[in-house]
């Protein structure tokens, strides 16, 4: 958008541009954020401006939307908004609404999302329902000993040992059955984090593999 | 009606939270039979969550028997939930707490509190079961 477009021309290009257009979407929704119409869009804050944009991209009454760090630039209360205002969408979408948005903000994602895809290292390292994610993967804590017999059962994303204690992080493959450890739910924090370090490992390894070839 | 708080930090999820949410107002008085709860809309404009969550939630409540969906007027609460006659808990927290001065005399810190009652309601869980196992 650009600075010399004044608010107002923002309904009249959107209803040109898009066959379907929901024009008094658009202008109920300034009116409740008391965007004036006469402001030029240059001149609106952050906040206001993701508002603007959002309250014209859902004006095309889209089944589906895109939004590439939607939240990179908002304060936390523009935040909110923008959630609320996103969520609600989805809320009254009559044909269904699908969000696909990327953030860092994984106590956010956890909020909004059903399905979480993380990329690490230009992969994909975790796909999945995140109800279903949290209760697959449980954090095991018990003695320094041999791991061997988890690994065996189960897939062992993260390993933090100390000299008196061992912390696994798994894919749980069955039930937990060596009593000597403690098994944890796990937080979406904590699931992230751990497959994004298990990423930039595997791809350094992949990194080290190139140059010892050459 | 009620409004609802969701901490993204508790470790309970979402769902859970409405749910808990809903069942103590309904233990509290907040909220009767024939009272209405908000829309799924209005949650989420209010909360900013997933509009699944609250669905969740409600589809949770329905199949309890507390609350019901009638098409086109919205969410209404049916029965309130089982539980003892008013007065139960306040006699109960009466006998807790003459235990509770007890057990601080004998030296027992919160948290060693904290355990003992963990251990004991896991042992009555246990003779529970083994005693529906044998009936």
């Amino acid at each position: 958008m650009s600075a010399a477009i004044e608010t107002h021309a923002l309904p009249r290009i959107g209803a040109h541009l898009n066959p379907r257009w929901d024009a008094p979407l658009v202008r109920d929704r300034l009116a409740e954020l008391r965007i004036p119409l006469d402001q030029r869009v240059g001149t609106l804050s952050g906040g206001q401006r993701a508002q603007v944009a959002l309250a014209l991209t859902l004006a095309k009454r889209p089944r589906v939307l895109l939004l590439d760090e939607p939240f990179a630039a908002l304060d936390p209360l523009a935040r909110r908004n923008f959630l609320a205002t996103l969520t609600s969408a989805a809320a009254e979408a009559a044909g269904g609404l699908t969000v696909v948005l990327s953030s860092h903000l994984v106590a956010d994602l956890e909020r909004v999302c059903d399905h979480l895809i993380l990329l690490a290292a230009s992969r994909v390292q975790l796909c999945g329902d995140i109800d279903a994610l949290l209760a697959e993967h449980k954090v095991l804590v018990g003695p320094r000993k041999d791991t061997a017999p988890i690994e065996r059962m189960h897939h062992v994303v993260q390993t933090v040992a100390t000299a008196r204690q061992t912390t696994l992080l798994v894919r749980l493959g069955g039930p937990v059955i060596d009593p000597a450890y403690q098994a944890e739910d796990v937080t979406l924090e904590e699931l992230v984090l751990a497959y994004m370090g298990a990423g930039e490992a595997s791809a350094c390894k992949q990194l080290t593999t190139v140059g010892e070839d050459s | 009606m009620i409004s609802f708080r969701v901490d993204g930090r508790s470790g309970v999820p979402p769902y859970l939270q409405i749910v808990q949410q809903v069942r103590q107002a309904l233990r509290m008085g907040v909220l009767g039979v024939g009272d209405q709860l908000p829309t799924v809309r209005e949650v989420v404009a209010a909360v900013a969550i997933n509009p699944n969550t609250v669905l969740k939630a409600y589809r949770d409540l329905e199949r309890e028997g507390l609350i019901e969906a009638r098409a086109g007027q919205g969410t209404f609460v049916r029965a309130r939930p089982a539980g003892p006659p008013p007065g139960t808990h306040s006699r109960l927290g009466r006998s807790l707490a003459r235990w509770v001065r007890e057990a601080r005399e004998a030296g027992l810190d919160e948290e060693s509190m904290e355990s003992l009652l963990r251990i004991t309601l896991r042992a009555a869980d246990a003779t529970d079961s083994q005693s529906k196992e044998t009936a």
